[in-house]
């Protein structure tokens, strides 16, 4: 008991380290820079205490139940030599990841708002609610496919280069017919999908696959499953806001 | 009170977003493994931890992160320091339209905020540690971290800019993707994967609502701009220009690697 005490604050103090760049930074702006005095400080204060312990509990519960079991199965899998579970848990990894993941929830929410007031969706909560839930979908459905052709890649050793190439073209083509309302949000899903569920169970999957496959070097072929989870949800996202207006 | 049901209520949500991930492990773990999950009690506490953890991640970003981000671009954006930014570099302006330059303090907090958040970022100096172990010692952990976060913080004060005079947001990053890719078949083949990863690597769970919060700001203060269209896209420079630094960074060391054995030979 005292241990996971010790492990908790351990946890909580590495997490406000990483928020502390923030806060210097912020603070320096507000006392040098701007001097101004600011609303709900208080308010403000309460909130940066939450992130903080809503990320050590978050941190702490994926390294107990997540992680491990994540990686285990990403292990199992690889070396079970079957393509098709392989190719389902791959999609299945991406898609529930991406649908945990907080940042893209916050994110769609935000987006939902600002289409709401810009009169792209009606203002209202349920409509509101269901293009947040689609963007959302969209995103974890697009990642879910990202991982598959990685996986694939893997497999087969395709070149990693070309077929990154070949996926900006297509987002260089979607751009001409994409609504402009969408691009903005659908260039930064692509880096809003890759945070902290996503990344080290994807990592896991594909190191522990290019481990299992001779032939094949972890650290050349490992890499790279990210690259795709970056570029997929950019294309699907302009087409889902093709789709809606 | 209202704290309370607004926890209630969004531990519900997240309920609902972690199931899917828990039921894929169950289906996979017992029909396609077929054994029994080991340290079961132990999975299904971290569980909990994880919805406790989002739940309140959720209700910290609505009452500090995204207000911060907000309050810090309407600040920034504050006509009064806009017009002290507009005499130093004295450019006349047009009824309330201000020249780019005033804005400079905006710039300079993107550039900070971006380069401070992102070079002590877990997830990149594990990445880093892992790049010295490929390349051998050629690339080191410092110089990749430098690498990624001067990425960041460029392209994050190049966002802003682009916010700042409305231009459309695809042409910066089409020009930044045929960047990529042109220096994709000059690099280093060894570094090419993990430059893509790490675009997406650095934008971190705290530094993307922030910044998400800085562009809507910003499209809302600066006249002329609209949210909708403006708004979006900080995050989407913060991950790619990574992806060119790192690359400039291995062509450079590979150069001047070369250049030294060349120069030993003679």
């Amino acid at each position: 008991m005292k241990d996971a005490l010790h492990n908790f604050f351990l946890s909580m103090l590495s997490c406000g380290r990483d928020l502390l760049p923030i806060i210097l930074v912020i603070g320096f702006f507000q006392i040098v820079v701007i001097q101004q005095p600011i609303e709900n400080f208080m308010e403000m204060i309460v909130g940066t205490f939450f992130v903080v312990l809503g990320l050590t509990f978050f941190l702490i519960g994926l390294e107990m139940g997540l992680f491990p079991v994540g990686e285990s199965m990403a292990n199992a899998l690889a070396r079970k030599g079957s393509v098709f579970w392989l190719i389902a848990f791959s999609f299945a990894l991406g898609f529930g990841t991406t649908v945990a993941e907080p940042t893209l929830i916050a994110i769609a929410d935000e987006a939902a708002h600002v289409a709401a007031e810009g009169g792209m969706i009606d203002n209202t909560e349920v409509r509101k609610n269901s293009y947040s839930n689609g963007l959302r979908y969209t995103v974890a459905f697009s990642v879910g496919l990202a991982i598959v052709i990685g996986v694939l890649r893997i497999l087969r050793g395709w070149p990693i280069h070309l077929m990154i190439a070949g996926g900006y073209v297509v987002v260089v083509i979607m751009t001409g017919f994409a609504p402009k309302e969408i691009i903005g949000i659908a260039y930064d899903s692509g880096g809003v999908t890759t945070s902290t569920v996503t990344v080290p169970l994807v990592t896991a999957l594909g190191i522990g696959l290019a481990s299992a496959i001779r032939g094949r070097n972890p650290m050349l072929d490992g890499f790279g499953l990210i690259a795709f989870a970056s570029l997929t949800p950019i294309i699907f996202v302009m087409a889902y806001g093709i789709a809606v207006t | 009170m209202s704290l309370l049901s607004s926890f209630l209520e969004i531990f519900l949500d997240t309920f609902w977003d972690v199931l899917p991930i828990a039921l894929i492990i169950v289906f996979f773990q017992l029909a396609v493994i077929r054994r029994k999950l080991p340290d079961a009690h132990r999975v299904i506490i971290g569980f909990f931890y994880v919805l406790l953890g989002m739940t309140l991640f959720l209700i910290g970003l609505e009452k500090a992160l995204f207000p911060v981000g907000r309050l810090m671009a309407e600040q920034l954006t504050n006509p009064e320091l806009i017009r002290k930014g507009q005499a130093m570099f004295g450019a006349v302006s047009e009824d309330g339209v201000f020249d780019w330059r005033a804005y400079y303090w905006v710039y300079i907090f993107a550039f900070t905020i971006g380069a401070s958040t992102t070079i002590a970022e877990p997830a990149l100096i594990a990445v880093a540690g892992k790049a010295n172990q490929i390349s051998g010692g050629t690339i080191s952990g410092w110089g990749l971290r430098i690498a990624v976060a001067f990425g960041v913080a460029v392209g994050i004060t190049l966002g802003c800019y682009r916010i700042v005079t409305g231009a459309p947001v695809h042409y910066f990053i089409i020009v930044g993707y045929m960047l990529v890719v042109l220096q994709t078949f000059r690099a280093p083949k060894s570094i090419i994967p993990l430059a893509y990863d790490s675009g997406g690597v650095t934008t971190s769970t705290v530094t993307v609502p922030l910044v998400a919060a800085l562009g809507l700001g910003l499209a809302e203060s600066v006249p002329g701009r609209d949210p909708m269209i403006d708004g979006f896209g900080l995050i989407a420079f913060a991950s790619l220009f990574p992806i060119a630094s790192v690359l400039a960074y291995a062509q450079i060391t590979e150069y001047l690697a070369h250049r030294k054995e060349k120069k030993s030979l003679e």
